[in-house]
């Protein structure tokens, strides 16, 4: 009590409540807040009355009707008499196959295009930089354009073989190449394939402990290598084989209609996938390209000269001493690379891919649900950024230089 | 990029437009001073642009008699091009006023959607083109094909449909805009492409080499095309119906853009009611008397549009058939005016 006596009793009296710089602050938020949620609810109210004024359908039941339009790409299971849940789930994981593998190739290219940029061999550090400076400052849809429709016209007709080397096939209809055909009593085979990798991974953690406690060192990729072809190889000759290859079976007589090759023979894919891979990788790899140079970059040459003196080669001194400390300034700006191919993934719809955009543009028109269309692809494209997001903040994290 | 921004933007105006700007379409369209009319992008025949930027077709027209209707302008029209995914919100949102947009009249499109069909200004099917080095004569020799066309329109469920009902297999290829359509099947992409019979001939003359391909006979859907406008205004509605009644009264009556100043003094009941020398047909729809007249005096009646845009003439070349007059053998037919 003594303590809060001891206060001057003007400090209350000085100024009314009006001018408390806290009671303003509060008041502020509040009136904030309820400007915001006044705009919020209007939207939705606005929206609610607009739609019944139009008498047009709202609600999520389309997703329940049956699509009857195809898809010529799915993963899962899709036929006409699908309903439109499925149709939009099939867009999802064509956006999904897409953009995963871009990112890997993405990434693999502008490593190799970064670490080229920087070689002290004229030719090359020139290649890698004419073709950045090209492919960067073209705009993404002409690229897309260019692979689909260019780049179509350029390879032999439906009817044509278009062998690139025995088994595999580039023609107008896509890229064939011989497929695995799994039987029954093929389970062990791929099992013990997993395993063998599960193993390669242990002894490779196992080798390194070693390495670090004694200084020896083990052959871990050799011994990966064996394990991995000859583990699964005895698995399938001792279960009888049960695993064949399934070569694109070509015809060239018959009805001119079909000619060409067979469908459901050996492994398709169709040109629309095909090119929209090609442009979204090579156009981020440039842009990753320059994020791999200038995270090298970053790491001082006294690094690079310690390396030398310790008596690493130039390949080791790249892979155990740049590149972990590049990858600190790497990782963040890699991130926003890989969001924003996957954002890009949506420009499919100009070649005829069918993705979750030009997919959801279908149903869109067949059921005139525009508002719920919407709001599927916002937050599907939401929630695979964030996912991303948090999955390289993760990686970061774990990357990051560890301070005691 | 604007094919992706579009939906969302049309999605966001569906979403915050005034309410108030439901009704009363015409009160709008007298204000602005101008009719804005959502077409195609770039159909000859229909809706195309030229060189100028000046746009000619039957869809076109539509619009200029819409505005002479109502202005006794034929020019007071503002197009809007849309593509197939994007035309119902640009109307439901009121962006456009009336969408004349080779649009198939469907029951969902005018339930569903909230949309009214105002009739039909051409009755069409949807077709097969294929080259003709495949040798084939009819769309039942077209098992395992693929098939290029538009993703978003009717002629996208119809192939589904007429594919799955013969158990044939094809695959389907859909782009977002036409013009993508005709280069992947021009680069031989597809077998087939298919689309509305009119768009066949249309796009053909777009190929590298139009006498390499052909039109199947099979017509597999039926295609009732004509102009669309929002659902909850009547009195819009009423006045876009009239005026493609209008057109077709006209031809039927003989009144043609040519006469129609001799055709003031008829004496026929009929042609007077409609060219308002008697009666007020055109208070009713909120217009001066002469609103039909000023259609047919400007733009023409509706053989006249057929002729100058799609008839035997024109490059497209397409006969009357199903849309010559119901007194000659066709389907249009127009309620009288009385």
């Amino acid at each position: 009590m003594a303590v809060e006596d001891a206060r001057p009793e003007r400090a209350t009296d000085r100024a009314s409540w009006i001018n408390d710089p806290k009671v303003r602050g509060a008041f502020y938020q509040i009136l904030l807040v309820l400007a915001l949620a006044w705009l919020i609810w209007e939207i939705i109210d606005n929206t609610r009355t607009n739609l019944e004024q139009r008498n047009m359908a709202t609600g999520w039941g389309f997703l329940d009707e049956t699509a009857g339009f195809g898809i010529i790409l799915n993963l899962i299971q899709y036929s006409e008499i699908s309903n439109y849940g499925r149709a939009l789930f099939v867009g999802f994981l064509n956006t999904l196959l897409v953009a995963g593998i871009g990112v890997f190739l993405a990434t693999v290219i502008g490593f190799i295009v970064g670490i080229a940029r920087l070689s002290k061999n004229w030719v090359i550090s020139r290649i890698a930089y004419v073709y950045i400076e090209v492919l960067r400052n073209i705009p993404l849809l002409l690229q897309i354009f260019f692979w689909y429709f260019a780049v179509l016209r350029a390879v032999p007709g439906k009817r044509e073989m278009g062998t690139i080397v025995p088994g595999v096939h580039l023609n107008i209809a896509g890229l064939r190449a011989p497929a695995p055909v799994f039987e029954e009593g093929s389970t062990p085979t791929v099992i013990a394939l997993i395993l063998a990798i599960v193993i390669s991974f242990v002894i490779k953690g196992w080798s390194a402990k070693r390495q670090a406690a004694t200084g020896q060192r083990f052959p871990v990729l050799w011994t990966a290598i064996g394990l991995i072809v000859v583990l699964p190889l005895i698995v399938f000759l001792a279960t009888g084989m049960p695993i064949s290859i399934s070569y694109p079976e070509f015809r060239d007589t018959g009805p001119m209609l079909m000619r060409g090759f067979q469908e459901g023979t050996g492994f398709v894919l169709i040109p629309e996938f095909l090119s929209l891979l090609l442009a979204l990788s090579l156009y981020t790899a440039t842009f990753i390209a320059e994020i791999v140079r200038a995270g090298i970059l970053a790491v001082s040459h006294g690094q690079t000269e310690a390396s030398y003196a310790l008596g690493l080669r130039p390949g080791s001194t790249l892979r155990l001493v740049i590149i972990p400390q590049a990858m600190r300034v790497i990782i963040p700006p890699l991130t926003s690379q890989y969001l924003n191919l996957t954002k890009n993934s949506s420009l499919a719809v100009a070649i005829a891919y069918p993705d979750l955009v030009s997919v959801g543009g279908t149903v869109l028109n067949q059921t005139g649900q525009a508002i719920e269309i919407i709001a599927i692809w916002m937050l599907v494209y939401l929630s695979i950024s964030l996912l991303t997001s948090a999955f390289m903040n993760w990686y970061n994290k774990r990357m990051a230089l560890v301070e005691r | 990029m604007t094919m992706k921004i579009m939906p969302l933007v049309l999605g966001a105006a569906v979403a915050l437009a005034a309410t108030a700007a439901n009704a009363g379409t015409l009160d709008d369209v007298k204000a602005k001073g101008f009719v804005q009319c959502g077409v195609s992008q770039g159909l000859p025949g229909f809706s195309n642009p030229d060189d100028q930027g000046n746009w000619t077709g039957l869809d076109v027209d539509y619009c200029r008699a819409l505005a002479a209707a109502i202005f006794n302008d034929p020019s007071k029209v503002k197009f809007s091009p849309l593509s197939a995914k994007e035309r119902f919100t640009a109307l439901q949102s009121g962006e456009i006023d009336v969408l004349p947009r080779n649009t198939t009249w469907t029951m969902s499109r005018d339930t569903a959607l909230g949309l009214n069909f105002v009739g039909v200004n051409y009755y069409d099917g949807q077709g097969f083109m294929v080259r003709k080095s495949l040798g084939v004569a009819s769309a039942l020799e077209l098992s395992g094909a693929n098939v290029c066309t538009n993703t978003g329109t009717t002629t996208e469920l119809n192939v589904a449909d007429y594919f799955r009902s013969k158990d044939m297999p094809y695959q389907i290829v859909a782009f977002e805009k036409a013009d993508e359509v005709v280069q992947a099947y021009d680069a031989g992409r597809c077998d087939v492409y298919t689309t509305d019979a009119s768009g066949l001939y249309a796009q053909r003359l777009k190929l590298t080499n139009p006498d390499e391909h052909m039109v199947l006979p099979e017509i597999i859907s039926k295609e009732p095309l004509g102009p669309v406008v929002r659902q909850g205004d009547d009195e819009w509605f009423n006045l876009a119906k009239w005026v493609h009644f209008a057109a077709i009264n006209a031809e039927e009556l003989g009144v043609t853009s040519a006469n129609v100043d001799e055709m003031k003094n008829s004496e026929t009941p009929s042609v007077k009611r409609l060219l308002g020398t008697e009666g007020e047909y055109g208070k009713a729809i909120g217009l001066s008397n002469d609103w039909a007249y000023n259609v047919i005096k400007h733009v023409g009646n509706y053989g006249e549009m057929f002729e100058r845009n799609v008839g035997p003439s024109t490059q497209l070349g397409i006969a009357r058939g199903l849309n010559a007059l119901w007194s000659k053998g066709g389907l249009q037919y127009a309620p009288p005016v009385r």
